[in-house]
């Protein structure tokens, strides 16, 4: 990779994205080949914001490398609740680990933690900005299950606030990929996302309605639409019910459609979609582990 | 531009005119400037005067003052066609346009509440120049150029 940290899909090479697929394709052929590979290292899981998944994604990751976690605990037993600043949060932990994975509920945290400090450190969410480690196991999925040039993937939800959404969008600019976007007029894409898909020439359109597009996609992204999003209970039901699928919807879909959600769902999916080829969300979470093996073995073996 | 034109704002002996400035900003120029009257510079502004170059524009001239290079950098994104005159003893010595830097530190604020930049951390804002606007350099929100001076960190 071109840097040491993992900060933002807008970041990332193309170079830099099949590196890591490749690996964490070596990885998932022959993980015996990896168990002691980082043995003697340590991570330190700095989350700010609860979120159990990714962090036993990670820990799991590491500790299938050989090395360790230490982790600072939930926020309201830690030094962050007496006021201390992010800047000297991650400037100590550094002492105590190799690489950092930090997950915090402001935007931009991960490129300021970035700044003070010099071991590796990997944005596990931003607020409502970035998470790219989740957009390189889904690029992971996409490569095994459709391929990532000549893609047609319909990406659905709220694309607003869907941090995972800007991520993969702005990595897709790397692929030979036709992006539609699915989303109520109130919870499409931020300016600064179209902003960088324009600029990348990626080829993007936009709907409000899923039957426009669907029987042209080789990959359909669903994302959860959230309740606190909306003012009223009225609204977020007239607008969630447009964007929820059922087996009966993919009856238009291509046989070979993959379906893929970055998990919790909620209700979007619908539970008889889980039992057909289309299902590729429980696929996709379990490539979470490769795919951040492959990503911490690559941060931990570079050269400093 | 006629003398006429010029007649609207009085001149200055020692100090700057900020010509060319796009109609409407001139009490963010003077916001820039950190001018508000109270320490006593004599400063004249002129409002929607007519211009050939921009349909109408602002003028604000500044008694007994130059600019610093960070204060034209703030300007150049309110008012990218301004043009910046040095008087002295009346005489127009030096004429510049303004230039866009490529970056802005600490002059703008954040307008995402929930960006990393406005939590109280060691750092200072810090924007990247658009084209047509600026970048924050730790969300990556867009603030157009329309919207530079509501976000302005001055003062
Ligand atoms: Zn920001």
């Amino acid at each position: 990779m071109r840097q040491d940290h993992l900060i933002s899909a807008s970041h990332l090479s193309r170079e830099d994205i099949e590196a890591v697929l490749d690996r964490a394709a070596d990885i998932d052929d022959d993980p015996a080949a990896f168990r002691q590979r980082h043995a003697g290292k340590v991570l330190g899981l700095c989350f700010f914001e609860p979120s159990t998944r990714t962090r036993m994604s990670f820990d799991s990751a590491m500790k299938r490398l050989g090395g360790q976690t230490v982790d600072m605990g939930p926020v309201e037993s830690s030094s962050v609740k007496k006021g201390e600043t992010l800047a000297d949060t991650v400037r100590v932990v550094e002492g105590y680990a190799d690489a950092l994975v930090l997950r915090h509920p402001s935007e931009g945290a991960a490129t300021m933690a970035a700044e003070f400090v010099d071991v590796p450190l990997v944005n596990a969410g931003d607020g409502a900005g970035q998470h790219p480690s989740q957009t390189l196991l889904d690029l992971y999925t996409i490569r095994e299950n459709a391929g990532l040039d000549d893609l047609t993937i319909g990406i659905m939800g709220d694309l607003k606030y869907g941090r995972t959404v800007h991520s993969l969008a702005e990595a897709l600019t790397n692929f030979d990929a036709s992006q539609h976007f699915i989303s109520p007029e109130s919870l499409r894409l931020p300016r600064n996302v179209r902003y960088d898909l324009h600029a990348s020439g990626a080829q993007v359109r936009e709907h409000t309605e899923l039957d426009e597009v669907l029987p042209e996609l080789d990959v359909l992204y669903v994302t959860r639409i959230q309740r606190e999003r909306f003012p009223d209970e009225n609204e977020y039901r007239k607008v969630a019910g447009q964007y929820q699928i059922d087996s009966e919807t993919l009856e238009a879909a291509a046989d070979d459609l993959t379906v893929m959600h970055p998990l919790p769902r909620v209700d979007e999916i619908s539970p008889d979609i889980d039992d057909t080829d289309h299902a590729t969300y429980f696929e996709q979470a379990h490539n979470g582990i490769p795919v951040r093996m492959a990503l911490l073995d690559i941060l931990l073996s570079q050269d400093r | 531009m006629t003398d006429d034109h010029q007649l609207r704002v009085s001149k200055i002996r020692n100090g700057t005119v900020i010509d060319h400035v796009a109609a409407g900003q001139a009490l963010n120029v003077l916001a820039i400037l950190g001018i508000d009257g109270t320490s006593g510079e004599a400063v004249s502004v002129g409002m929607n005067v007519p211009s050939d170059r921009l349909g109408r524009k602002d003028i604000v001239k500044v008694e007994g003052r130059e600019l610093s290079q960070s204060e034209v950098d703030v300007l150049s994104l309110i008012a990218p066609a301004a043009s910046i005159n040095i008087v002295r003893d009346y005489d127009v010595v030096e004429k510049n346009r303004v230039v866009r830097p490529d970056a802005v530190a600490s002059i703008i604020s954040c307008p995402n509440r929930n960006c990393i930049s406005n939590a109280d951390e060691p750092i200072r804002s810090r924007f990247t120049v658009l084209s047509d606007g600026v970048r924050c350099d730790y969300c990556e929100t867009i603030v157009r150029e329309d919207e530079v001076a509501a976000n302005l960190d001055v003062n």
